[in-house]
């Protein structure tokens, strides 16, 4: 009986890959997007303007106090309500971005806030503008602390595109889900689907480690 | 947006949603309790010179870091009936919260004992300590400093990890949060407060964790 599951689990395996090719394709835009906007935001969150400092401080709270499964609904469900439509992949990337540039705010506001105060006043004195110090004498320093966390980040993000699938997004979870219906040997099918995520974020693991190595010294 | 928020529903659907708090609260207790003996016992393996036990270890650790927790929730869900194991659903869920866990706990506690200085070891081996000694003289009590924050930060995690066995219907918080929208139709009202409750909880594990940060003795070691 087993055989004859394998044999159909390789029959259908271009299947699997499609949802490798989606889940890469939700992983990327939203690594992406996240960045740009956990940076903005991370430096909005250690800005000198308090209103600026407390909306990002809400935001993020708000983020990181609920899980990443209620927001999903959040968007998906009740956007409709609200006369947003939108269909699972972009609510899906909507919420990856909300979630993810949460995260990547607190990683990026700790690394400019372990740079030392002498620093930002050197440069003040020097006579760069606010932004100039922050690009030309801030950013590079903390870009050192920030870097190892980040892909550590990178690779949670990875993980968590799973959870769309429950919105039917056609991901690499959502694919086993469906073939495990057909194919009832569960340990089969999620172990090639865990392959398969191992294929992707592993390597990143690995990145990971060796920067930790690399900076810490 | 809001103007049409419906209180009452949520007021009387609100037994439901304690029943839900209590058995998030139940299911994180119980899982991040396991996870912790898991975890201790991988890092033991993990950091233990012995082979058979060492890269047992390090790939379930491994395996566990690089694949997402709800795949890990499916494939036991899914392929625990297969191997001939019927466990209900919940069992299923702390399992997997405790698998998950326990490799990332096993990853602190090393990170814990790896940060205590190399120098101070070697003092204990030239004091004459041997390895049980060195361990719990020298390097658990520096250690436990630095695993403590991230050990609490893990618990957060791991409460909003349980949200996710909602999705193999266990009864817990946010599945309350779906028989409300399918009774009622009303997500706003139904996910709304489910993420008021998960706040909640959120801010007072957050406050605990900061409390024990600044309070605890073993800030000293920093």
């Amino acid at each position: 009986m087993m055989a004859f599951y394998f044999a159909q689990l390789v029959e259908i395996f271009p299947f699997f890959l499609k949802g490798l090719w989606m889940t890469s394709k939700i992983a990327f835009i939203s690594l992406v997007s996240c960045t740009l906007i956990g940076l903005v935001l991370g430096i909005f969150r250690s800005s000198n303007s308090i209103i600026l400092r407390y909306l990002v401080g809400v935001y993020v709270a708000f983020v990181r106090g609920t899980p990443f499964v209620v927001q999903i609904f959040i968007i998906f469900f009740i956007f409709p309500e609200w006369g947003i439509q939108l269909e699972a992949f972009p609510a899906a990337l909507l919420a990856m971005a909300i979630m993810g540039s949460a995260f990547i705010c607190e990683i990026v506001a700790g690394g400019i806030a372990a740079i030392p105060k002498g620093q930002w006043e050197a440069a003040a004195s020097s006579g760069l503008t606010n932004l100039q110090q922050l690009r030309l004498v801030v950013i590079p320093q903390a870009m050192k602390i920030i870097l190892p966390p980040l892909v550590g980040q990178y690779v949670l993000l990875i993980k968590d595109t799973s959870v769309v699938s429950v919105i039917g997004v056609m991901d690499l979870t959502r694919v086993g889900w469906v073939t495990v219906v057909r194919i009832p040997e569960g340990l089969m099918v999620f172990t090639l689907v865990g392959a398969l995520y191992f294929m992707i974020s592993y390597p990143l693991i690995l990145l990971s480690n060796y920067l930790e190595q690399r900076m810490a010294i | 947006m809001l103007a049409d928020f419906n209180f009452r529903v949520i007021w009387e659907y609100m037994p439901l949603f304690l029943t839900g708090v209590r058995a998030t609260a139940f299911i994180a207790a119980v899982s991040i309790t396991l996870a912790l003996i898991t975890g201790i016992l991988a890092c033991a393996c993990r950091i233990s010179g012995i082979k058979a036990l060492k890269y047992p270890a390090i790939a379930y650790i491994e395996l566990i870091r690089s694949t997402p927790l709800l795949v890990q929730i499916y494939f036991l869900y899914f392929g625990l009936p297969t191997l001939g194991l019927r466990i209900p659903e919940l069992q299923t869920g702390i399992l997997a919260l405790m698998l998950n866990s326990g490799a990332y706990i096993a990853e602190i506690i090393r990170a814990g004992i790896n940060s205590v200085d190399e120098g101070h070891i070697e003092a204990g081996i030239s004091s004459g300590l041997n390895y049980v000694q060195r361990m719990r003289f020298i390097i658990l009590p520096q250690a436990l400093g630095v695993t403590i924050p991230p050990l609490l930060g893990q618990n957060i995690v791991l409460v909003k990890d349980s949200a996710l066995l909602s999705l193999i219907s266990v009864v817990e918080l946010t599945r309350s949060g779906q028989t409300m929208t399918s009774e009622r139709f009303m997500p706003a009202e139904a996910f709304l407060t489910v993420a008021f409750f998960y706040m909640c909880i959120y801010f007072c594990l957050k406050a605990f964790a900061d409390w024990s940060q600044r309070k605890l003795i073993f800030r000293e070691v920093y």
